[in-house]
């Protein structure tokens, strides 16, 4: 194809994408979270996962985890721009760290019968995951664990009847005695 | 209990704003009045401290604000109704975060109980300003205002300056709560601006730049910014070093263009001497400039054989487009003194007179020559005529977005910081004439001229209607030459010459125009009349819009083409139909 001629000229960034968890401490105040979606659309970041909530209501803390994809520029990028952000208190690379712990919660319906449904509890008990709902024809199966493990479960459903699955996205937290 | 009807800090949420001006030293503001804001309009014509320009057009008065800001490194403060009012400032409030002005606005909201209603001129105004500030607040509570109105203040002036706009539902401003004035707790906790420079990378630049053989300085509009000291020692640091010095759009007149280590402008249509020493060099000191797309055309050849240090206030500018080798985050002042130090006690003046010398080279290429004419008045010369005209004068010059702002640029030498204002990151075609009328405001003895052109005049021109009504004897130096120059050229240059919709048809009559207004109407056909009618518009006491016909057909040059490095610049007396064929040969995508 004609390469098209233009002013000045995007370099073609071929370092490969990276996913980080990325830990953000916000003061919780109205509009907070859509500054930090807005962030991302605005600026075109990916957004694999994103999981907010008040953790310290008296503060009026918020910890919001992100998950995101993209070269280590752009990773760059992404922290220092929530970072700049008045309500921003801490941005932590959880990924960088690596000394932390990531768990999401997965719900996810199951419907079958005969076979398919004591093959569906077998694996059930092999990945700790727990009923919470039964009817003859089907189970709501809740599951903790990292993405990998939660993605294999799924999967792994999905021939014995998966109808439907509702995830919390990645929560994370750093190991050891401090605090971000 | 305390008797509350008499504490004096207790007042309405309408009154508090015009409080909180007077406590920030506020003396000038621009804004439009509507349903919204009708109590706080009321508040100000009960006071003298606060004097309120009435604009025409709320994106007026945005950039009216900016101009106010820009030239007297004070925050700018802008009034606007809800709704039309709100989103007309949205132009402005992008303008000033793209070029970091620090600008105040306040809007009035529809009152709380109705926000989400769709209620008359009501509109999500958080919501839609919140990518265009560097914060945002909605205030539900009269007694929250104060504390966010202090706020406000300090977000946009402190740090990396930027606009911040406070939404005041009509509500809030009619009712009584307590106000107290400015205090340290005001202010987020989160919120803390690095401005001291890290030693150990203060260190290591000195150690670059004791060590260079190849060095430039490039400065960029963060130097202004950060206010006179960063000036003086940007200057001191060059007639220390003897280093070469170029600057981005935004950063001219932070080193005086008569300076005998002056570059010019670097980037798109910047000097060739300057993009050749920024590509050619081995160390690059960038102070307060950010790697714009403009500066650097092609990343993957910028200055490939260089160290970089790059000084920002704002950690999000370091290794955004390039990669540098010493960044140093924080105030460039404080910085640059840091480095003056350090580099006065341990090194001498590095000997570069070799690098000079090639510099030289470059320079003779005079690569903004241009051809005189006797019969035409050539754009370059025009503003080098009110340049020579207005020299030595206490002069701020702005200009709307075109070709005729490259030239202005490129042509009118600079030698103070404030003294330019131009629409930089977001390029906004109506800027300037507004802006002028902010300056007016801020400088009414100074000589303030809007260089213009005639497709970028006519989308503020209602703002003479302003000047008009308040005295201010702005000069709108118009370079008309009946085209969207800019346009033109590119669609010339990268699209077949196929001059689509950039033709200026039907243009007014610009004496009859001023005139209608109230100011004055100046016109210039011939190079030989020139000069004259700069004078008679500087000498007139009175708002002028002056008309200067200029050769139509002119191009911006040098310039560099599509997809190029810094070393390919296409020099002015290559643009012949041929080599600018080859330059751009391709296709045209991008801006
Ligand atoms: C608000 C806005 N709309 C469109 C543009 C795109 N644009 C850039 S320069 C230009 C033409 C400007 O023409 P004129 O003011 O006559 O200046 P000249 O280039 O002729 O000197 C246009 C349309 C812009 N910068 N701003
Ligand atoms: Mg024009």
């Amino acid at each position: 194809m004609n390469q098209p001629a233009s002013a000045y000229f995007i370099e073609d960034r071929h370092d490969p994408n990276e996913t980080h968890t990325l830990s953000v401490l916000v003061q919780n105040e109205p509009g907070v979270l859509a500054r930090v979606i807005g962030l991302f659309s605005g600026r075109g970041y990916n957004i694999e996962s994103l999981t907010v909530s008040e953790t310290e209501a008296q503060k009026h803390l918020s910890r919001i985890t992100i998950v995101t994809t993209g070269t280590p520029m752009v990773i760059e990028q992404i922290k220092h721009q929530l970072d700049r952000m008045i309500p921003v208190y801490r941005v932590v690379d959880m990924t960088q760290t690596k000394r932390s712990i990531e768990r999401e919660l997965a719900m996810v319906k199951v419907r079958g019968q005969g076979e398919h449904r004591v093959e569906a509890l077998r694996l059930a008990d092999a990945f700790r995951a727990r009923v919470i709902d039964a009817t003859t024809e089907s189970f709501v199966f809740e599951i903790t664990g990292n993405t990998d493990k939660i993605n294999q479960y799924i999967d792994l459903m999905r021939p014995l009847g998966l109808v439907e699955v509702s995830r919390t996205g990645v929560a994370a937290i750093g190991r050891g005695p401090e605090g971000m | 209990m305390t008797d509350k009807s008499h504490d004096p800090n207790q007042m309405t949420g309408a009154a508090m704003i015009v409080r909180a001006l007077i406590d920030h030293g506020v003396t000038d503001i621009f804004g439009y009045p509507g349903g919204a804001v009708l109590p706080i309009y009321d508040e100000i014509f009960q006071q003298s401290e606060v004097q309120h320009i009435l604009v025409r057009h709320e994106q007026g008065a945005g950039h009216a604000a900016e101009g106010y800001a820009r030239s007297t490194g004070k925050p700018g403060v802008a009034l606007v109704t809800s709704g039309p009012g709100a989103t007309n400032m949205v132009t402005p409030l992008t303008d000033a975060l793209m070029d970091s002005i620090p600008l105040v606005c306040i809007s009035g909201q529809v009152p709380t109980h109705l926000i989400g209603n769709d209620a008359f001129q009501e509109c999500d105004t958080v919501g839609i300003t919140r990518p265009c500030t560097k914060h945002n607040w909605l205030v539900r509570d009269v007694n929250d205002l104060a504390k966010v109105l202090h706020e406000a203040f300090y977000v946009a002036t402190t740090g990396r300056p930027g606009p911040v706009l406070v939404d005041v539902p009509k509500d809030v401003q009619f009712a009584t709560g307590t106000y107290h004035p400015p205090r340290k707790s005001d202010v987020h906790r989160s919120y803390a601006p690095r401005v001291k420079g890290d030693a150990t990378q203060i260190r290591k630049a000195v150690s670059l730049l004791a060590n260079a053989k190849r060095p430039v300085i490039y400065s960029g509009g963060g130097v202004i910014n950060s206010g006179p000291e960063a000036t003086k020692l940007l200057r001191e640091l060059v007639e220390v070093t003897g280093f070469p010095i170029t600057s981005t759009l935004m950063g001219l007149g932070a080193y005086p263009a008569s300076g005998k280590n002056w570059l010019g402008m670097l980037g798109m249509h910047g000097t060739y001497e300057a993009n050749m020493t920024m590509h050619d060099c081995d160390v690059m000191l960038c102070v307060g400039a950010r790697f714009d797309d403009r500066i650097t055309g092609r990343v993957d050849a910028f200055s490939p054989g260089s160290k970089k240090i790059h000084i920002d206030i704002d950690p999000s500018s370091i290794n955004k487009n390039i990669r540098v080798d010493v960044p140093i985050i924080g105030d460039c002042g404080n910085i640059l003194g840091d480095i003056l130090q350090v580099f006065k006690a341990e090194s001498k003046k590095p000997d570069i007179k070799a690098w000079w010398q090639q510099i030289a080279q470059w320079r003779a290429r005079n690569s903004l020559y241009y051809r005189k004419s006797n019969d035409v008045i050539l754009p370059q010369h025009a503003i080098q005529s009110l340049f020579e005209a207005t020299r030595g004068r206490d002069t701020y010059i702005t200009t709307e977005v075109g070709q005729h702002q490259m030239w202005a640029a490129q042509f009118y030498g600079f030698e103070e910081p404030h003294r330019w204002m131009t629409s930089g990151g977001l390029g906004t075609m109506g800027y300037g004439l507004p802006a002028a009328v902010g300056v007016q405001v801020a400088h009414p003895d100074s000589l303030v001229i809007d260089i213009a052109g005639d497709a970028s005049v006519q989308m503020t021109i209602q703002e003479m209607s302003t000047a008009v009504q308040y005295e201010l004897p702005i000069k709108i130096f118009i370079l008309n030459n009946q085209y969207m120059g800019m346009v033109r050229q590119w669609q010339q240059l990268l699209h077949g010459n196929r001059l689509s919709h950039s033709y200026s048809e039907a243009l007014p009559d610009f004496v009859k125009l001023a005139e209608a207004y109230g100011g004055v109407g100046i016109q210039v056909h011939k190079p030989s009349d020139l000069d004259g009618a700069i004078q008679e518009m500087i000498s007139v006491k009175r708002p002028v819009l002056f008309d200067c016909r200029v050769a139509a057909l002119e191009n911006c040059f040098p310039m560099i083409p599509s997809g190029k490095a810094h070393n390919e610049m296409l020099l002015p007396e290559q643009a012949n139909d041929e080599a600018t064929a080859k330059a751009f040969a391709g296709g045209k995508a991008l801006v």
